[in-house]
């Protein structure tokens, strides 16, 4: 993916906050994921809509930092290429 | 649970549902006593709406006296709403229809939706027949998020599918039907002697019917399949080559669709972790009610399981005797208990145990430490055997020394003519 691309969550798959295990899941066919903190503030951000530019704006304005861009592709191109992610694309 | 790794971007792919390698619970322990010490939250919800089924596996894992249980006997819609309230307030997130065939029953949209609704992944295990298109798109509007398809062949069946007749079309129908509706697509196949050499046309197959993931699940010698199982266990040299045909096609298909294959614990020797730890992840609950750490497990002696009638979920994952007993690692004995493998294969199932050596608190025979793993040789040593007297008919290996047993009420009734436990 790239900076403009617009990430929404898989489909197939579902991201939900599970309060039995204190944290995001992501469920799938018979399965769950368990997110980190970082990974579940990043996916909970990923509506198809926002892109990735924005979606680093808005984690570094929430924490109050810079600098997350490269952290940020380089989650979401690990999470495409397990097709937690896929790019929603620029016409939508 | 096909996946359950901790961490964003640790996450490993283990292989089914029963053998996952990386549970999120009981696995930090360091003895039996911590492991059991602390007990999480169920991940899974089985629920085995009903032993009826239109197909007769010979491999079928539901309990050879299925046929004791009735109709009339299964939980009404109302129990089972309740059984999935009382799980998801325990914690699990995956809820899995099965049976039987789970179509029979016609509540099942209801039951679906109600299962969205509480916030659990859906997921109906089936063997297609009944998902018509309408009944497709009453499942989608309930919010059904998965389908499991399952390959149900028998010898004719798989002779219909090699010849591209009536199960075939209605596999492709299906497989249709659930494309139509943007569900992930599951499909799975058991493999076995008879169907072990068409592996390479198989995933041609799901391929070609667009399945995102397919299990090849090597038969598990239980019930039905424990009993047809000179029938059915394949060769060493079959297994090799099934196994070298699947590794090249997950090469060449990569992230396309994937691949699990459910490794054959007879010759591998490696004891699977029973449900991935008893206790730990799973809580099935048969047609009836009663609730298992395991869909198998109700054939296990001088253990009482619960009734989701009488008791609720949360009294029964927790402090049941039935639960608890083979959780952890404090109720093994020799060669388990000081086995260095013990927290990772958690002495492996204990219906193997029971129905190899006569002690549901035994090691896994299938274990080469196990003292009866000789029964396990001596079964895959006649498989070896029985190779020889089989002979190919149009391109199916035919079995010819020992009839196969199908599952249906009748060979249900003959073999159980009363509950066996």
């Amino acid at each position: 993916m790239t900076p403009e691309s617009k990430p929404r969550i898989g489909p197939g798959f579902r991201l939900q906050w599970e309060a039995a295990q204190d944290c995001h899941v992501l469920l799938y066919p018979e399965g769950m994921v368990k997110l980190n903190g970082s990974a579940g503030h990043i996916m909970t951000r990923c509506d198809g809509i926002k892109p990735i530019t924005e979606i680093v704006a808005d984690l570094e304005a929430a924490f109050n930092t810079s600098g997350l861009q490269s952290e940020v592709l380089g989650f979401i191109d690990i999470a495409a290429g397990k097709r937690w992610l896929v790019d929603a694309g620029a016409g939508s | 649970m096909r996946d359950t790794a901790a961490g964003a971007t640790s996450a490993t792919n283990a292989t089914n549902a029963t053998s996952g390698t990386s549970g999120t619970s009981g696995i930090s322990g360091t003895n039996g006593t911590s492991a059991a010490a602390k007990i999480g939250p169920p991940l899974w919800l089985l629920a085995e709406l009903t032993y009826r089924c239109p197909l007769h596996c010979v491999f079928c894992y539901n309990p050879l006296d299925f046929a004791q249980t009735q109709a009339a006997q299964e939980l009404d819609t109302e129990g089972w709403l309740r059984v999935m309230r009382q799980g998801r307030e325990l914690g699990a997130v995956q809820c899995g229809f099965s049976g039987g065939e789970p179509l029979l029953r016609d509540d099942l949209e209801v039951l679906v939706a109600e299962a969205r609704r509480l916030g659990y992944y859906t997921n109906l295990l089936t063997s297609g027949v009944g998902l018509t298109p309408e009944r497709g798109a009453a499942l989608k509007a309930a919010g059904l998020d998965h389908v499991q398809l399952s390959f149900q062949d028998s010898t004719k069946e798989m002779n219909d599918f090699l010849s591209h007749t009536k199960t075939f079309d209605l596999k492709s129908r299906v497989a249709g039907t659930i494309r139509a509706n943007g569900w992930p697509m599951v499909m799975n196949v058991v493999l076995h002697r008879m169907n072990i050499e068409h592996v390479d046309r198989i995933i041609e197959m799901a391929v070609n019917m667009g399945a995102d993931y397919l299990e090849l699940a090597n038969t598990q010698y239980y019930a039905w399949a424990l009993h047809n199982r000179d029938a059915l266990l394949p060769t060493r040299e079959q297994l090799q080559r099934a196994e070298a045909t699947m590794v090249r096609w997950r090469e060449k298909l990569g992230e396309k669709m994937r691949i699990f294959f459910v490794a054959p614990d007879y010759h591998d020797g490696k004891p699977k972790k029973c449900v991935n730890g008893w206790g730990s992840m799973f809580l099935t609950v048969t047609p009836d009610g009663t609730v298992l750490p395991c869909h198998t497990a109700r054939m296990l002696p001088g253990l009482a399981f619960p009734n989701a009638r009488e008791h609720s979920l949360r009294e029964i994952w927790f402090d049941s005797e039935g639960f608890n007993r083979y959780r952890g690692t404090g109720w093994m004995k020799e060669p388990c208990s000081s086995c260095d493998q013990r927290e990772v294969d958690l002495g492996g199932c204990r219906c193997q145990a029971w129905l190899l050596a006569q002690d549901p608190a035994a090691a896994d025979p299938v274990c080469p430490k196990s003292p009866q793993h000789h029964q396990v040789q001596a079964a895959i040593e006649r498989a070896e055997r029985n190779a020889a007297s089989t002979h190919e008919k149009d391109g199916v290996a035919q079995v010819v020394e020992h009839p196969l047993v199908f599952r249906d009420p009748a060979a249900s009734r003959r073999l159980a003519p009363t509950r066996l436990l």
